[in-house]
């Protein structure tokens, strides 16, 4: 099993754009996952299935509806265009892919974690003199841990395995945007390479391994600490 | 503390609407279960925004539909201990304590950390975390928490209920004394008289999400004698125990008592008797069952519903025996009567011992 530079190329590139993606949306799916849990809006319905879509929608859809909004004639596209950013076919695209796919995944598990939290332990914090804010990173992120660790999981994983959306938006360039599972498809169609396949497939449980492996760490560890 | 408090909330099928102007630094709220004592102490803490009214608690406007004021719960300086103590679990019994002492504005912190600790007796718990903890000791945690805030007013909601009989009794001499000793009024909520009778002054009474009354808590624990089960009860603080013929003889105002066998695990207590359990005599009887007869003076009767409570001076003690308007017409009792009241030896029931030999 011997690796071609291109294919460590997509074994790097599948691990940044994942980790990218995890920590991109980690912040803006706290945020969200916050809004439907603690606050009484309008629209809160709204909110919840446009986050929960990309759930539902077949990947390929989620990656045809972002090359109309980010492609050079769509309506961001045409915008980041004339500031001179390019998405389309690049790295970010394949990041912004992953990142929307596996944001149902993370904002669902951090949903789970706060709802999980005591509202008393909230109104406990705020008589004893802490702002909202205060209250949100002192004890509400510190309590919503198990969630954070199980929705960067899932999300991590899920970009990982991210196909449909990346090759619309990002294409298969190798060494630029091709990821695991773009080249093992490109392995796959050519005859005489279903060795590298396997040998591709073997490299990606092998990650998801040992990413689902130190979750389940952390997450003993949390319990214990509990 | 001078608390004037005019609200309402609907929350469709149950209304709450509250008209209070109240001063003191013990005061109770008295109810049953969704009365509406934990709406209206929300509404104080600012945990919860009324629909119309205006609360202003010493001179200090915290809320005001009229004038648009909601001050948000960390400017009212007002702390909760919590029925289900509410510590954070993540942290553990030395952060929980500072954590509201270190937002505590400085012109305000005037409680001394080391010494609540000590008047608490923390300090051995400091570095455990707060999941383990026993009842009674995350109860200490919650309120040496609160205290640290440095709180123009402690609401201490429903504090007790989670506790046990024997700890909920050995609470409440450091729920009165810390807040006390730190110059803290305190605004207590339960739905127990005895609770009520130990902690507060006056009480205002709640029924159905409106207020019902203001008295002071024996005033209250008179008022339902009548239409409690159990009846009035006197709170009596019994000390010195010997055994005597298998009984156990406590020293009680001057006086002595004789209680069943199985009080012999402490000298000294807090015991509740109920007026039912008391019966009472115009002559000296020849013989009787009972293991005390007491010689008492009548030194008043009060109506409560259908009943007629008789308050009594026995040696330096008080006690309330609960009769029927019949059986007073039969023994012709007025003030300044002379009966003998005979109690049961069994009929006591311990709340607390005296010297506790273990920290709650």
């Amino acid at each position: 099993m011997i690796f071609s530079s291109t294919d460590y190329d997509a074994i790097r590139l599948s691990v940044q754009v994942a980790i990218t993606a995890t920590l991109v949306s980690l912040p803006v799916g706290f945020g969200v996952a916050y809004l439907i849990t603690f606050v009484r809006f309008r629209g809160k319905v709204l909110l919840e299935v446009l986050v929960n879509l990309p759930l539902t929608l077949p990947p390929v859809v989620v990656g045809y509806l972002l090359l109309l909004l980010l492609g050079r004639n769509g309506w961001l596209g045409s915008l980041l265009n004339t500031a001179g950013i390019r998405i389309i076919f690049t790295l970010k695209a394949a990041v912004i892919a992953s990142a929307i796919v596996g944001f149902p995944l993370l904002v669902r598990s951090l949903r789970i974690g706060m709802e999980g939290i005591d509202p008393q332990l909230i109104n406990a914090s705020r008589t004893l003199g802490a702002r909202w804010h205060d209250t949100l990173l002192t004890v509400i992120l510190p309590l919503s841990a198990p969630g954070l660790v199980a929705g960067s999981s899932l999300m991590f994983a899920r970009s990982l395995g991210e196909f449909g959306a990346t090759i619309i938006v990002a294409g298969n360039i190798p060494g630029v945007t091709q990821t695991i599972p773009l080249a093992i498809y490109e392995y796959a169609s050519s005859p005489t390479s279903e060795t590298m396949a396997l040998s591709l497939c073997i490299v990606s449980v092998a990650i998801s391994l040992v990413v689902l492996f130190l979750h389940e760490v952390m997450a003993k560890k949390m319990a214990r600490k509990e | 503390m001078q608390l004037a408090m005019t609200v309402q909330k609907n929350f469709g099928a149950f209304t709450l609407s509250a008209d209070i102007a109240v001063s003191g630094d013990r005061i109770g709220i008295f109810g049953t279960s969704g009365s509406g004592k934990s709406t209206l102490v929300s509404m104080l803490a600012g945990l919860l925004e009324p629909d119309s009214g205006e609360i202003i608690l010493d001179g200090v406007c915290l809320f005001s539909s009229a004038r648009g004021i909601h001050l948000r719960p960390e400017k009212r300086r007002i702390a909760m201990v919590f029925q289900q103590h509410s510590l954070f679990p993540h942290l553990n019994v030395r952060n929980n304590l500072l954590y509201g002492y270190k937002r505590c504005p400085a012109e305000f912190c005037t409680v001394d950390f080391d010494t609540l600790v000590a008047v608490l007796e923390l300090e051995p718990l400091f570095h455990r975390g707060v999941t383990n903890l026993s009842g009674g000791e995350k109860q200490r945690v919650a309120l040496g928490r609160a205290i640290l805030a440095n709180p123009r007013l402690l609401l201490m909601d429903e504090p007790l209920s989670a506790l046990d009989d024997s700890l909920r009794f050995q609470i409440i001499p450091y729920l009165k004394s810390v807040s006390e000793q730190f110059g803290i009024p305190y605004l207590f909520i339960s739905h127990s008289l005895v609770e009520m009778r130990l902690m507060t002054d006056t009480v205002l009474a709640m029924e159905k999400g409106l207020m019902t009354g203001q008295c002071s808590s024996e005033q209250l624990a008179r008022n339902r004698m009548g239409q409690s089960s159990a009846g009035y009860i006197n709170l009596l603080e019994l000390s010195s125990m010997t055994e005597r013929d298998g009984m156990c003889a406590y020293r009680w105002q001057g006086g002595e008592l004789l209680l069943s066998a199985g009080n012999r695990e402490t000298t000294a207590g807090l015991f509740e008797l109920s007026s039912k359990d008391i019966i009472l005599f115009k002559k000296h009887p020849e013989a009787i069952s009972a293991r005390n007869l007491l010689h008492c003076t009548v030194a008043g009767l009060f109506e409560s519903g259908a009943k007629l409570g008789v308050e009594m001076t026995c040696g330096a003690g008080t006690l309330v025996a609960e009769i029927v308007p019949d059986a007073a017409r039969e023994l012709a009792i007025e003030k300044g009567s002379v009966v003998y009241a005979a109690i049961k030896a069994s009929a006591f029931r311990r709340l607390a011992a005296a010297t506790s030999q273990t920290r709650p």
